[in-house]
């Protein structure tokens, strides 16, 4: 991989520009002597001179050649993670307070919880944090949280890998050198006293949206300070379409809220509610989730989806009627129109049917309905969203509107363009660039790091020596979350005051120290800031009280945002002036990456490693196309194609993905990265460099094919049901009956239907006598009704047990190595297929094929029942393996852990062994956390409780699809599912008696739609 | 063969044949005569021969049998030591005892025992390894593993008369009649 | 086999076995000459430097290996095995040949198998000692490889015999040993031929120490026959046991094209049918340099030839039985299974082994074909690949597409992987060229028992 040298010739212009900036500060020095006997003289003249003496940038010999920047980082990782060493013993001075489950004082080798949670965007995302002697080791969802519902999402689960990269920034750099905080400090007051006098006419701070009521309330302290300043928030994957959606309908920002778990029929305007990172993703899901069980009979909700990229939320649809992105506005406007809202949109005579039966169902459920617009979505469907859902009587019981999340909102790509066109005017003296990658991910046209160029000084506060890095004069290191104090909100606006897990490795000031640094003392701990904020916001007359059982619960009790009562005006909608083509060929969508989301995450390998929702692509992202277009055009998958539009080019490898609308593509962004760190660097393509501001989310290309052979990462093999690319005549895969599957009716009529496709063999019918597990017998079930396909639960494995990540050529080979996957099957043609997502831990079988055949009886069965992998045993022959039915295990090819980075080791966890070369490996039921149950159950002489023990990926599970516990106790929950009809076992005629079995989907399509669909 | 108290100042007498056919002959004539101590040497396997010096059962097949016997059981019961007594282990849900299963390991100890008390029974009872032999110091027995056939009548046979017995040897005209010196 | 019955009826149109006018004497000196007087020739040393060249590339691929892991190979999940147990089954096959020319032809009284059981046994080493490489190097952590066998230790734990696997340790050590000693013992007599020809004392003393004393008395000679005769008939058993339990590695599996009963028998009659393909390979050219197309005559490469005709057909009943199997079972994977070999992505493997093993070999039915060498060489290499492609077949199409379609594969072998098959080939190679210059090809002694003067005319 190409690195680039942080030294680079652009990296040294700016001190070019600089060197007019300082000189007229010294010429302005003149006026004020005492000032200039500061210490900042120094620190500033030293600088100066420096850079008059220096013909090259210092290091620019060091970092000369391509390769050595990698040992550079090599090298500084570990020299600083040793600092890093020390630190992590060291607990912050403050008192943070440990969750109530364990005891106070720690004790070694039991770990403590904490709660607390990752600010993500605007929205906070409960968490409730593992610590082992110190060490955050793992990232649980808050069971108590009422926005979190225990459950997690991905970017929680990996967030632990964030806070542990070697490749963060670990110090504060001035040009590119290492400096310090008084360094830069002292450089900040003299610019400041500068602005002082023009008001903050120069200052200007972009940073990414903000929900921390402190960090508001110190932008607020900031703008009052210098008056004349602006604060720019931007984020890439922003929600300008539903703020301006919300401005249209209402004339304000509201915050609008769905309550699925009212909601009969759902509608999605290209909707992705059910991924990770959609604001209340958490609570959608499981309220979703509990209106999808088939035993609520006629209460059982129906989800229609008007989608164009295939999401995971699409794939749970009942009806899912695939229309490119441009066209969902006039479905939007056909279905507003049956309800009685806005005039017609021209819908394709395909889609009457659909819209005809869906606007029935919905009148038929007034009150119980609710539209969910998606983000990209112009701001006219949010609108029309906003109407249908009034017209519906939705508003008040399936939603709710209630104040902005966010701290201010802003229509930020119009906030953005204004601060590009001021620093082009030169207006801006002082950039502080707090958070955020801009250089990298504005819109192209903006020009950003040209921009950039005209700013006198520039400051940036951020995790990694970024695109932006090679841009900015002063380069100060953030704190990850796990390692500052601080606040946000939850997307029903619920407060959570964060804490630090551990302090910060890299010496780095928080985000509230750097920004209270503009406006206050530069040495004030965050601590003292939030708590100052929030000193008489809490509850309850005594406030060390209400601040303990604050941080303790992780939430500040009934800080949710009332729900406000707003009415959408009447009128027609604008409708969105459909994106001139300009004789472009395909539409284009631009998507959030689900993994990497805005290029922000890309840097962690596990997050790249985990197959995508639906496409299950990994460490790459594609152009996604669908196969009836790429056929149309001669094109096959791994066709490298190049993207153009209007000019603006890229390459990437073509993914024909099923049920992707046709003569439209869709590109993923925040890949591409040339400075985001040995992960992220040279993976995929660039898709913002195609980005323009006029067109964020949709627009139009061309598209040619320059090369072939894109080599893509897929793990899942293979994922047809019943179409496929075999020969005619060839065995259908649906004898298989992998997935079982009837409509609701059927359900109804034949509540046994999972049971009549295939032999089981009876648990008697056996030569020897069974063995018997007379303790503990456990077992899973994951009910595949609930289950969104999300990953989050793989994200969570890969983290409990020390996984180690393969990279992309290995996966390419087929050796990752992620315990768990979620299969995705497609049935029913390639236009627009259901969708199954199946997770396939290890089947814990009773008689397991793969200890049979082991030679040196390095996998063998516990008392209770477990398939248990001995590791020192192993002698890798992978045997076992190829026996394995489900091909749940995984082997170390080559030596795959990381043994030499001090910050991994502090990561992992103490209580799972980490494997090394030539050794099998697979799901252990997290046998880890069943020990632990065990001996607590032990020690007070009691059975263990049902849901005492559960596992990693049944904590993560935000839909609560994943169920564990004791067979034996009748009254488990457990017991109870595996009793139901639904349940069943996967590949059951092999007699192998799996502990993990499913349960049967059972759908609940429209019977006025169904019977033209089957047709 | 005789390691008797007293030996004789030789080893005995060699007469060489051309052909295996008149090896038995003479080989049957010397048993009648009543020698018992006597040998016959052949380049290739000759089952008269053996019978014309009167030896005609081995133990070889038992030493193979009693082998292939112990092998079995050994076999079977380590298997079953380890998996019932020593360290029973739920493998798959299949019982301790997989008698099936145990087959084949106890089968191959079978042919293994068998196989090597034969090959160290055989050499035992041939003594061998024997570096050294009387008769090597006869230069014409080097053609004892080309083409010739000789019969030895041992200094330690009772009936052994240096004189009477050459004149026996004689008796059967062989090609040459030597001396074996110790 | 089959050949037995008939062929002393044959024998009077068939060519002999041993060319006319020889004698003691000459059997003897003509064998014997080829390792003691024999100068090195230039083809032979030619020969030996190209085998200790791939012996050379085997040494760098394993050092790689041991330094690296077994990721080096183009393996995965769902493809756990690949080339190194595809060569494994293959050397074995191989050797199976050996064991039987010297064991089970000496109990049906094939005479004829006297002029070659003995280099065929050193292939039959000499492959199990490369066959006996691969299962040891497949393993994530070779330097473990001992805990196979059952031994005392610390830890208390034992091998897991249920597994086939540790048959297979069995089984292969047991072939192994019995088929050393039984080759040892048959050469003893040889020699202390040797002994007495050689002339260089160091010879001599050399061949004098392997020799044990050898003096070839009647009574030894009793013993020696009657063990002779009880080692080939535990080889016997044994020799279609180790096959047998090779495929037990597949049949006991539950993977579909793998868990079939037909499998035992077909194995044995592939590993014969490679076995003999790999004798005629060697046996072909030595007997052209050597000059001892007078000991192996025509008649040995066309009964070589015949058993292969044999075993070949019985092969092509266990291809055709597995596909009626696989259909009528009624097993939904089994009927794919078979699809996927005839269609899948390594059809082209699949129909190139029915060609290979199946169809080009018939041309041995053939009289005229089957006596000339230049064909039998060429059908011999054929087969040799074909039972190659048939393991290939069985062990990558097989894992490739197994019960879930989400765990479906592609198995790519890499470079590291042809260099370990070569280097095994180079291995058995400098072995062979070795073995004929120290050792006498062909057992001296029991070609004398084939001549005329060798039998007792009673009076």
């Amino acid at each position: 991989m190409e690195k680039q040298n942080p030294n680079k010739p652009e990296a040294v212009c700016p001190s070019k520009l600089d060197l007019v900036q300082i000189k007229d500060q010294l010429a302005r020095a003149k006026s004020g002597p005492q000032y200039w006997r500061s210490l900042d003289e120094l620190a500033q003249t030293d600088g100066f001179e420096e850079m008059l003496h220096r013909e090259f940038p210092r290091q620019a010999s060091v970092w000369a050649e391509g390769t050595s920047r990698r040992d550079f980082l090599k090298l500084m990782s570990a020299s600083m993670a040793l600092a890093g060493l020390t630190s992590c013993v060291k607990l912050p001075l403050e008192p943070i307070v440990p969750y109530v489950r364990q005891p106070d004082e720690m004790v070694l080798g039991k770990p403590l919880y904490y709660a607390s949670a990752m600010p993500f965007g605007a929205y906070a995302t409960p968490v409730l944090v593992e610590s082992h002697e110190g060490r955050p080791t793992k990232i649980e969802g808050n069971p108590e949280h009422p926005a979190g519902l225990g459950a997690s999402d991905v970017f929680a689960q990996a967030s632990i890998l964030d806070m542990y990269d070697p490749d963060r920034s670990q110090t504060i750099t001035y040009l590119g050198e290492m400096s310090t905080w008084s360094g830069y400090t002292g450089a900040l007051k003299g610019a400041l006293n500068s602005q002082k006098a023009v008001q903050g006419g120069g200052l200007r701070i972009l940073s990414r949206t903000v929900g921390s009521p402190t960090m508001g309330s110190l932008m607020d302290a900031a703008q009052s300070a210098f008056p004349q300043s602006k604060w720019i928030q931007y984020e890439p994957v922003n929600r300008d379409n539903v703020r301006a959606g919300a401005q249209l309908a209402f004339g304000q920002f509201v915050e609008t809220r769905y309550n699925l778990e009212k909601a009969d029929i759902i509608l999605s305007l290209d909707g992705d509610f059910l991924s990770s990172g959609f604001p209340g993703f958490l609570y959608y899901a499981r309220t979703f989730a509990s209106r999808r069980n088939p035993d609520l009979k006629d209460k059982m909700s129906r989800f229609y989806s008007v989608e164009s990229t295939p999401t995971n939320t699409g794939g749970k649809a009942d009806h899912r009627l695939p229309v490119k992105a441009s066209e969902v506005e006039q479905v939007a406007r056909a279905v507003a129109a049956g309800l009685g809202v806005g005039g017609g949109g021209s819908v394709k005579a395909e889609q009457q049917k659909f819209v005809a039966a869906l606007v029935k169902d919905l009148q038929a459920h007034k009150g119980a309905a609710v539209v969910i617009p998606g983000d990209n979505q112009p701001p006219a469907v949010h609108a029309l969203a906003h109407a249908m859902n009034q017209a519906l009587g939705a508003v008040g019981s399936t939603v709710v509107y209630t104040e902005p999340v966010e701290v201010k909102p802003q229509i930020q790509t119009t906030a953005l363009k204004e601060l590009v066109d001021e620093m082009n005017a030169g207006k801006v003296d002082l950039l502080i660039i707090l958070g955020g990658n801009p250089v990298y991910d504005a819109p192209v046209d903006f020009g950003f790091a040209d921009a950039m160029g005209k700013v006198p000084l520039r400051v940036q506060y951020a995790m990694y020596k970024d695109e932006t890095f090679d841009h900015v004069h002063w380069h100060i290191n953030a704190t990850h979350y796990l390692e500052e104090w601080g606040d946000c909100r939850t997307f029903d606006g619920t407060c959570t005051i964060t804490q630090p897990l551990i302090a910060p490795l890299y010496n780095a000031k928080s985000s509230y120290e750097f920004v209270f640094a503009l406006v206050g003392s530069s040495e004030t701990a965050g601590y003292d800031i939030v708590r100052k904020y929030w000193q008489g916001k809490l509850p309850g007359g005594d406030f060390d009280a209400a601040w303990r059982k604050a941080v303790h619960d992780g939430f500040v009790s009934n800080t949710a945002f009332p729900v406000k009562s707003v009415t959408a005006k009447g009128g027609s909608i604008p409708a969105t002036a459909s994106a001139d083509t300009g004789g472009n060929e395909v539409e284009v969508i631009f998507r959030r990456d689900p993994m990497v989301y805005d290029g922000s995450r890309a840097n962690n390998a596990w997050l790249q490693e985990t197959p995508k929702p639906i496409t299950n692509l990994c460490w790459d992202n594609a152009v996604l196309m669908s196969p009836n277009s790429a056929a149309k055009r001669g094109l096959k998958t791994g066709d490298i194609l190049e993207v153009d539009i209007n000019g603006r080019k890229q390459r990437g490898g073509l993914w024909p993905q099923p049920a992707h609308p046709d003569d439209s593509i869709t590109v993923f962004l925040g890949y591409g990265r040339t400075r985001g760190g040995r992960v992220a660097d040279g993976v995929g393509f660039d898709a913002y460099k195609m980005r323009a501001s006029e067109a964020l989310w949709i627009t139009s290309a061309k598209i040619k094919k320059v090369g072939d052979d894109y080599g893509f990462a897929h793990p899942q093999g293979f994922q047809y049901i019943d179409y496929s690319d075999l020969p005619k005549g060839t065995e259908p895969l649906k004898n298989r009956h992998i997935i079982r599957k009837a409509t609701l009716q059927d359900f109804i009529k034949n509540p046994n239907f999972a049971h009549e496709q295939e032999e089981a063999v009876p648990p008697e019918m056996t030569l020897y006598t069974n063995f018997a597990y007379t303790e503990l017998k456990w077992g899973m079930s994951i009910d595949m009704n609930s289950c969104i396909g999300c990953k989050t639960c793989i994200v969570a494995c890969q983290a409990e047990n020390n996984i180690p990540v393969v990279g992309k050529e290995q996966t390419m080979r087929g050796r990752q190595m992620q315990w768990l996957r979620v299969d995705v099957y497609y049935e029913g043609g390639t236009e627009n297929p259901a969708m199954y997502y199946q997770p396939i831990p290890c089947q814990q079988c009773e008689n397991a094929p793969c200890e049979v055949v082991c030679p040196v009886g390095a996998t063998v069965h516990s008392t209770e029942g477990l398939n248990d992998m001995v590791y020192n045993r192993c002698v890798g022959t992978r045997y076992c393996s190829n026996n394995c039915p489900y091909k749940v295990r995984r082997f170390n090819f080559l030596l795959w852990q990381d043994w030499e980075t001090p910050q991994y080791k502090m990561m992992r966890n103490p209580e799972v062994s980490i494997r090394s070369r030539g050794v099998m490996e697979k799901c252990t039921y997290c046998v880890q956390r069943i020990a632990h149950g065990r001996m607590a159950a032990e020690k007070e002489s009691r059975p263990l409780r049902d849901g005492e023990v559960v596992t990693a990926c049944q904590q993560a599970c935000p839909a609560g699809a994943i169920v564990f516990g004791d067979l034996n106790d009748k009254e488990s929950r457990i017991s109870k599912l595996k009793a139901h009809q639904r349940n069943y076992q996967l590949l059951e005629d092999l007699n192998t008696r799996p502990r993990t079995t499913y349960m049967a989907v059972v759908l609940n399509p429209n019977p006025e739609l169904e019977q033209s669909e089957s047709s | 063969m005789s390691h008797a108290a007293l030996v004789p100042a030789i080893y005995g007498l060699l007469a060489e044949f051309d052909t295996p056919t008149e090896l038995v002959e003479a080989s049957k004539a010397a048993h009648a005569a009543g020698y018992r101590k006597i040998d016959a040497y052949s380049p290739f396997p000759i089952e008269e021969a053996s019978e014309a010096i009167g030896y005609r059962k081995t133990t070889v097949p038992l030493i193979v049998l009693v082998g292939g016997i112990l092998g079995g059981l050994s076999g079977f019961g380590l298997q079953y030591w380890i998996n019932v007594i020593a360290y029973p282990l739920n493998i798959g849900g299949k019982p301790y005892n997989s008698w099936p299963a145990f087959i084949v390991p106890t089968f191959e100890m079978t042919i293994l025992f068998a196989g090597l008390a034969g090959v160290l029974g055989m050499f035992a009872l041939n003594g061998l390894p024997m570096p050294y032999h009387p008769l090597f110091n006869v230069d014409r027995f080097s053609a004892a593993t080309r083409d010739k056939f000789f019969l030895a009548v041992e200094a330690a046979d009772p009936k052994f008369d240096m004189q009477d017995t050459h004149r026996f040897l004689e008796s059967l005209n062989p090609l040459t009649i030597s001396e074996v010196p110790h | 086999m089959a050949e037995g019955p008939d062929n002393r009826t044959a024998l009077l149109e068939e060519p002999p076995v041993l060319a006319p006018g020889q004698t003691f004497d000459s059997v003897t000196d003509q064998i014997a000459d080829a390792v003691l007087t024999r100068p090195i020739g230039l083809g032979w040393l030619a020969g030996l430097a190209v085998g200790m060249g791939f012996l050379a590339l085997l040494g760098m691929a394993i050092s790689y290996l041991l330094i690296r892991g077994v990721g080096i190979w183009g393996i995965n999940i769902p493809i756990g095995w690949g080339f190194a147990i595809i060569n494994f089954v293959w050397w074995i096959g191989i050797g199976h040949a050996g064991t039987l020319i010297s064991a089970i032809l000496l109990l049906l009284k094939q005479s004829w198998r006297n002029s070659i059981n003995r280099f065929a046994e050193a292939m039959t080493l000499f492959a199990v000692a490369c066959a006996g490489m691969f299962p040891l190097l497949h393993m994530g952590r070779p330097w473990l490889g001992y805990w196979m066998f059952p031994y005392p230790n610390s830890m208390g734990v034992w091998p897991q015999f249920r597994s086939p696997l540790v048959w297979d340790v069995f089984a292969v050590s047991t072939y192994a040993t019995i088929s050393a000693v039984f080759w040892f013992v048959g050469l003893v007599p040889d020699f202390a031929t040797m002994r007495e020809k050689a002339k260089h004392p160091y010879t001599k003393q050399i061949y004098g120490i392997l020799a044990l004393g050898w003096r070839g008395s009647a009574r030894h000679w009793k013993r020696y026959e009657a063990l002779y005769i009880l080692l080939a008939g535990l080889a016997t058993p044994l020799v279609l046991s180790v096959h047998t339990v090779v495929s037990f590695d597949f049949a006991v599996a539950l993977m579909p094209g793998w868990h079939t009963t037909i499998f035992p028998p077909y194995f044995v009659a592939g590993a014969i049918y490679s076995g003999f393909a790999m004798v005629l390979v060697l046996a072909i050219p030595i007997r052209h340099y050597y000059g001892l197309e007078n000991m192996i005559t025509m008649r040995h490469l066309q009964n070589a030839a015949k058993v292969m005709l044999a075993t070949g057909l019985i092969v092509a009943y266990g291809y055709f039985f597995e596909t009626f199997i696989a259909f009528y079972s009624g097993s939904t994977y089994e009927r794919f299974m078979m699809q996927n070999r005839w269609f899948g992505q390594y059809a082209v493997f699949y129909w190139l082994l029915i060609l290979l093993n199946i169809l080009i070999p018939q041309v041995l039915w053939v009289p005229k074909l089957r006596s000339n060498t230049k064909v039998l060489f060429l059908i011999s290499t054929v087969i040799l690949a074909g039972m190659w492609l048939e393991r290939f077949v069985i062990i990558v199409t097989s894992l490739s597409r197994d019960f879930l379609p989400s765990s479906w594969g592609h198995y790519t072998p890499t470079r590291w992987d042809y260099a370990t098959y070569a280097g095994t080939l180079g291995f058995f190679a400098v072995a062979i060229f070795i073995f004929i210059r120290i050792m006498p090809a062909i057992s001296i002694f029991e070609m004398r028992m084939l001549l005329p003067e060798a039998e007792v005319k009673s009076k």
